[in-house]
């Protein structure tokens, strides 16, 4: 009688309840992540990696280092997301008439609000904001990124809400109110468990990361370009980061404030998304699309950036159209912010509204197009080298269209009345961003792959990877498109009509074939690791490209650019090239580089914890952590020895072994 | 604001101008705190004298408040054609019209809520 509300105060609501010993599938889940965490750790230990871990990678503020860090973060966030998928399809090609399929309502909720949450927030951003922070301080020919420290502190901040969304698997619950939190159902009174909290608070910590990492880029590019390159210079992939990074910006704050209410909503009782006392929920709507629709663009524009980059590599020729390609761009990015009420054209707006917002969103497809246009029109009569990046393109340009096209669609409002929330629109949305981002992240990781290591990637075992993918989309999604037509709507664990059936069986299929693809994927980059002698490339250009990034050795030595690069052309490395222009060989000098700090792990650990507080009512270690992360985070700002020089020596010998290297490759 | 000295450091043949601007003088200052200071005293005094009717007062401190957020944009924040070679001029421009968009975006929207929701109770197109 004296420890119950002893274990009140210290644990606060969680209690033996909160562990989800009833469902079967955790348990054998937590099982294998049980086996499969203590198997990493007894390695890492025993091969005495924690101290190289700590202080080459996580307190490394090496951009590269923590692109890499970030992708790295994305495919295991795959991983996670791809197992809801897998269990969504298979629920739903099982549970037909009698058969109710092997997962509850309750859970089933959780599994596609977590695959929607962790696709879009700890996948597709991770793996953008991942290749914009190798490639793009590369391509301007930058040392670093603006603020280093920040960077570091982004990737950390994303990794804490990556790992509360993962805790909620085990302990508690997540939430069951869509990958956007929708409310009335994310309301107190409609889920009083942790699962809300849980979407609350990862996002919110892992959105002040995205919105940190996006100032540092966009300050990067604007103060921290090569002498010589104008912005009408800069390679198009950075013009790409730029737009989408000034969404980031832009948009992240209101998400913060959106969420903010609502956490106000469910911890002290107000009344904003409530329909009582002048609170409405559609005001969440409103505010999350408002967020939401700028996302897509920030997610697929660094990526159309991406294609643009290797397009231009693989043809041999010079992006067609390039200022037609900034310019619609950036036309992009801001009609980004017309469109967002096509997201609840059923909310019962009139017709001056919706027929607004619905052909402003048509008009999008117009500078995508254009892209698409400029895309073939660079092929036209190039030398095209099929290698993996470029069969990606391909395979996007076919596979988006189609998309967009279904998207012109859905944007007509009189269509989107029968289509909203039916399947097609799933299958709409899956088909652009499975086509358009994650195709692109692909490809972006088999192009830049030997700039990152200095190995190519496995041929072989990309074209299981790709050819998995692409046909594995089809097969998945093509039924979805059809169910959606006869009526099916989202979100449902269960289904009736018999008739339906096939179509969830072919889709079934179609996700182990994407199965397939992300074996192949692994297989790749294992068997690649491993051939690394074979595949190795000693001139840091092994395709040919064109832009500044290729110019230096691969891997790039931790100060990029032994002497700051002087811009004459667009494509600045074909340039040089063209012109013979000769690699310096002498006269380094000492270089001023930030120094690692181990503060961003830190601080992210405190944001992890407070999270982790709030969502369980732990109140003492809300307090502690949010004391902590403020006091560290003054603290910080009082430490001024972060940075050193690298010596001249240092850069003399790392320069000298590239100059044998090409030397002993030509 | 160390990490931008340390910036400044390893690029430092690349960038010197935009770094002594932004900075503003005493004179600036006093002019946006006695401007600030009438623009805000004004609402004060059109609420506690009750001098015009209840929708103009409101009205009228909007329009103070939004030429209160110019004069700290301009005394205070230091936004003007020259700093950092117009880009501090081109995103608050970005910034206000993203700002515009939202707020009157979800004004339209929010007032069109119940438009094509049942019951219908008024005869025509009213609003």
């Amino acid at each position: 009688m004296f420890n119950e509300p002893l274990a009140k105060i210290i644990f606060g609501r969680l209690g033996w309840e909160s562990f989800p010993i009833h469902e079967p599938i955790l348990l054998v889940t937590f099982a294998g992540v049980v086996v499969l965490g203590t198997a990493i750790l007894v390695l890492v230990t025993k091969y005495r990696l924690w101290g190289y871990l700590w202080t080459e990678w996580f307190t490394s503020v090496d951009h590269k280092k923590i692109g890499i860090m970030y992708i790295i973060l994305g495919v295991i966030m795959l991983l996670r997301g791809f197992a809801d998928a897998l269990m969504m399809r298979s629920q739903q090609a099982l549970a037909f008439g009698a058969n109710e399929g092997y997962l509850n309502a309750h859970h089933y909720d959780q599994v596609f609000t977590a695959h929607g949450t962790i696709m879009i927030f700890f996948v597709a951003i991770p793996l953008v904001v991942g290749l914009i922070n190798y490639v793009m301080p590369l391509q301007i020919g930058a040392r670093d990124v603006a603020f280093p420290f920040l960077n570091n502190l982004s990737f950390w901040l994303t990794v804490a809400g990556a790992l509360l969304v993962m805790v909620s698997l085990f302990v508690g619950e997540f939430s069951r109110a869509g990958w956007l939190n929708y409310v009335p159902v994310s309301n107190l009174q409609n889920s009083p468990d942790t699962g809300p909290d849980y979407y609350l608070w990862a996002l919110q910590i892992a959105g002040i990361g995205t919105t940190l990492s996006g100032i540092n880029m966009v300050v990067t590019i604007i103060k921290m370009r090569a002498p010589g390159m104008t912005m009408m210079k800069m390679p198009i992939f950075c013009w790409t980061a730029l737009c989408s990074n000034v969404l980031v910006v832009a948009i992240f704050p209101i998400l913060t404030a959106a969420f903010a209410m609502l956490m106000l909503d469910r911890y002290v009782g107000t009344d904003f998304f409530t329909n009582d006392l002048g609170g409405n929920p559609m005001m969440y709507w409103n505010l999350v699309w408002i967020w939401g629709h700028p996302e897509v663009y920030v997610l697929v524009l660094p990526v159309f950036g991406i294609y643009s980059e290797i397009t231009s590599t693989f043809t041999g020729k010079r992006l067609f159209g390039y200022s037609s390609m900034v310019y619609a761009t950036v036309v992009i990015a801001i009609l980004s912010f017309l469109v967002w009420l096509h997201h609840f054209f059923t909310m019962g707006s009139g017709a001056s509204v919706n027929s607004f917002f619905g052909i402003a969103t048509m008009v999008i497809s117009i500078p995508t197009g254009a892209k698409i246009f400029n895309w073939l029109f660079t092929m036209y009569r190039g030398r095209i080298r099929f290698e993996l990046p470029m069969m990606w393109v391909v395979a996007f340009m076919l596979t988006f269209t189609v998309g967009g096209m279904t998207g012109v669609l859905l944007a007509v409002p009189p269509a989107d009345f029968v289509l909203h929330n039916s399947l097609f629109l799933v299958a709409h949305f899956h088909n652009v961003i499975i086509g358009g981002v994650v195709f692109g992240l692909f490809a972006g990781i088999d192009y830049w792959s030997p700039k990152a290591f200095g190995f190519k990637l496995d041929p072989f075992w990309g074209k299981v990877h790709f050819w998995g993918w692409v046909i594995g989309y089809w097969v998945a999604w093509t039924p979805i498109y059809i169910v959606g037509l006869m009526g099916a709507t989202r979100r449902l664990r269960h289904f009736d009509d018999p008739a339906m059936q096939p179509f969830f069986i072919v889709a079934a299929i179609g996700a182990l074939i994407i199965a397939v693809g992300i074996a192949g994927f692994l297989i790749q980059i294992f068997v690649s690791i491993r051939n690394r002698e074979k595949l190795r490339d000693t001139t840091g250009d092994p395709w040919n490209a064109r832009t500044l990034e290729w110019s230096i050795a691969s891997p790039p030595p931790a100060y990029n650019f032994a002497h700051t690069p002087v811009i004459h052309d667009l494509d600045a490395w074909y340039d040089m090239k063209n012109r013979n222009a000769s690699r310096p060989t002498s006269g380094f000098s000492p270089i001023h580089m930030p120094r690692n700090t181990g503060m961003g792990v830190i601080l992210s650990g405190l944001a992890l914890a407070l999270g982790f507080a709030m969502v369980w009512y732990m109140w003492w270690l809300a307090v502690l952590s949010a004391v902590g992360l403020l006091v560290l985070s003054i603290a910080h700002t009082f430490n001024y020895n972060r940075d050193y020089f690298i010596p001249a020596d240092e850069v003399t010998r790392q320069e000298d072994a590239r100059t044998r290297l090409l030397a002993a490759g030509a | 604001m160390n990490e931008a000295t340390h910036n400044h450091g390893h690029h430092g043949d690349a960038h010197a101008p935009g770094e002594m601007e932004g900075h503003g003088s005493r004179k600036g200052y006093l002019i946006g705190f006695l401007l600030s200071v009438v623009l805000t005293a004004i609402p004060f005094w059109l609420v506690m004298t009750g001098t015009l009717s209840t929708q103009v007062t409101a009205i009228a401190i909007i329009a103070l408040a939004v030429v209160q957020i110019l004069v700290h944009t301009v005394c205070f924040l230091h936004v003007n054609t020259r700093s950092e070679g117009g880009w501090t001029l081109l995103a608050y421009a970005f910034a206000a019209v993203i700002v515009l968009i939202v707020i009157s975006g979800s004004l339209w929207i929010m007032y069109h809520l119940n438009t094509n929701m049942m019951p219908v109770v008024q005869t025509g197109m009213g609003s």
